[in-house]
């Protein structure tokens, strides 16, 4: 295993488990929503970013950020001054999304764009990631009495005082946030799935909402640790591949658990 | 769609006067719903909304929540603190939700303690035991007494119940009216009331205000729903007043 020898990879491993841990709480609120797969396909907003930013020759990141977020209120609007349903908007900006990005991003750089790659974390990637995850769950927690309070029902939650269309928007813009973490090693095809498979494991390990958001994080932080290891083993598989694979086997195993 | 609203003042006349709407009109969709609709509401009263389906009853209280966008006026007088009861709530029942995660989260929301939501379920006849359950495999009745426990959670003056025992059975029915009742005397609370059932509006209503066909009236049950009034109102003959004559000797 050399990579881990290197201090850089080391901060790779912590970044990916703080991430995972951030993805496990957004995904769990993303699943209450019943907005998993919505989410999943916001991932692939980051595409047109990779490759603009490839032929740019400037931060694949920087790229991936500014395209993510501009989609993410692209859909925002859409939706509100259309009136659109969300899964229609967010469709048809994913499918331009798709496409601009797989033909503007060179080829040799499609395949890392798409599943991610084992990268080396400087301090500053560190410290920048570090302070995101931080920012995000710090965010959930202040924003999680809106939140279930607008899961109940948004109405009520009117009544109450909750401005829903600012809490929405803010779980959007969170939740692209933790994809834009995860992309540099699960990739834009793969940063969804860490946010989808292990609030589903928690889901069906837990029925208290205290205990899903917990097991969720649990199971995601598991998921990407025995993923790097497995990566580590079989470097061809990729970060990403292999941490999908782990966490969609122990969501097999948890469908043996009686309900 | 653009947010219309009138322009909203501070009732100071009157001190009894809890609300004052005037000239309400709400359009949704470019359909209007209500049109030009005037009436006041005192401390301590009980009013029900009656009218067909579709005449507007429950866009009349989302409205009167600033929920829904509106023209024309809704004065709430400073001391009203609002609860609400919706129709029905749409809520997820696979969510791995309890009633205590629920009012919880509504407390810690509105900055109120735990005495507060003990306050609110002893009201509601809410057990810990009912508190701690998914809300996915509540009855009917006990869902509604959650819904009325959240509505009470900020100890509102005004709580305002859209059909609260819409799709119960009768004896569910019945404990929930008997409940509203309670609260209401108890605690001396104003309520606006949207319902179908007008024995129930005949024994807790003390004014009652009609829309839809024709024009809306507005006063005590008694003066109010005339036979005639009420073949207007619903396009039909005025079976239910024989049959609340025969009951409650109208």
């Amino acid at each position: 295993m050399p990579w881990l020898a290197h201090t850089s990879a080391g901060y790779s491993i912590v970044l990916a488990l703080l991430f995972a841990l951030a993805a496990g709480l957004v995904g769990s609120f993303a699943l209450m929503k019943r907005m998993l797969l919505a989410g999943d396909v916001i991932s692939h907003l980051a595409l047109p970013g990779f490759g603009l930013a490839f032929l740019l020759k400037i931060n694949p990141l920087l790229g991936a950020a500014a395209t993510l977020f501009l989609g993410t209120l692209l859909i925002w609007q859409l939706q509100k001054k259309t009136g659109l349903a969300t899964e229609n908007v967010i469709g048809v900006v994913f499918a331009a999304a798709l496409g601009i990005g797989a033909a503007i991003t060179p080829s040799d750089e499609l395949i890392e764009a798409l599943f991610g790659k084992n990268h080396a974390t400087s301090l500053l990637g560190f410290l920048l990631g570090g302070l995101a995850v931080g920012f995000i769950i710090a965010a959930i927690w202040r924003l999680r009495d809106q939140l279930v309070l607008t899961l109940f029902s948004p109405e009520l939650a009117m009544a109450t005082g909750v401005k829903v269309d600012r809490v929405n928007l803010c779980f959007l813009l969170l939740f692209s946030l933790t994809i834009l973490v995860g992309l540099r090693f699960m990739g834009a095809l793969l940063a969804g799935s860490l946010i989808i498979l292990p609030a589903a494991i928690g889901r069906r390990l837990t029925t208290k909402m205290s205990h899903f958001l917990i097991a969720s994080s649990v199971a995601s932080a598991i998921s990407v640790g025995a993923g790097l290891l497995l990566n580590s083993v079989v470097p061809k598989f990729g970060p990403g591949p292999s941490i999908v694979m782990v966490a969609a086997l122990l969501f097999v195993i948890c469908l043996f658990k009686r309900s | 769609m653009d947010r219309v609203r009138g322009k909203v003042a501070i009732v100071t006349g009157g001190a009894k006067t809890i609300l004052s709407v005037k000239d309400l009109t709400v359009s949704l969709d470019g359909r209007s719903i209500l049109s030009g609709l005037s009436f006041e509401l005192h401390a301590g009263e009980m009013l029900a909304i009656i009218g067909p389906n579709g005449a507007g009853k429950t866009v009349l209280l989302k409205t009167l929540l600033h929920i829904l966008p509106y023209q024309g006026e809704i004065h709430w007088a400073e001391s009203a603190r609002i609860g609400y009861v919706p129709q029905r709530v749409a809520a997820d029942r696979q969510l791995p939700l309890s009633a205590s995660d629920l009012l919880n989260a509504e407390a810690r929301f509105l900055k109120l303690s735990q005495v507060d939501i003990e306050r609110a379920a002893s009201a509601t006849d809410l057990t810990p035991e009912l508190l701690n359950t998914n809300i996915g495999i509540l009855s009917g009745g006990q869902f509604q007494k959650i819904l009325i426990a959240a509505a009470l959670l900020g100890r509102p003056n005004v709580i305002l119940f859209d059909e609260p025992t819409a799709s119960l059975d009768e004896l569910t029915e019945e404990r929930i009216y008997d409940l509203l009742h309670r609260i209401k005397e108890e605690q001396g609370k104003t309520v606006v009331l949207v319902s179908h059932d007008l024995s129930v509006v005949y024994r807790y209503a003390t004014t009652v205000l009609c829309i839809g066909k024709g024009k809306p009236c507005f006063g005590p049950p008694k003066e109010v729903l005339t036979p005639e009034a009420l073949e207007a109102l619903y396009s039909a003959p005025p079976k239910f007043y024989q049959h609340l004559q025969d009951h409650h000797g109208v």
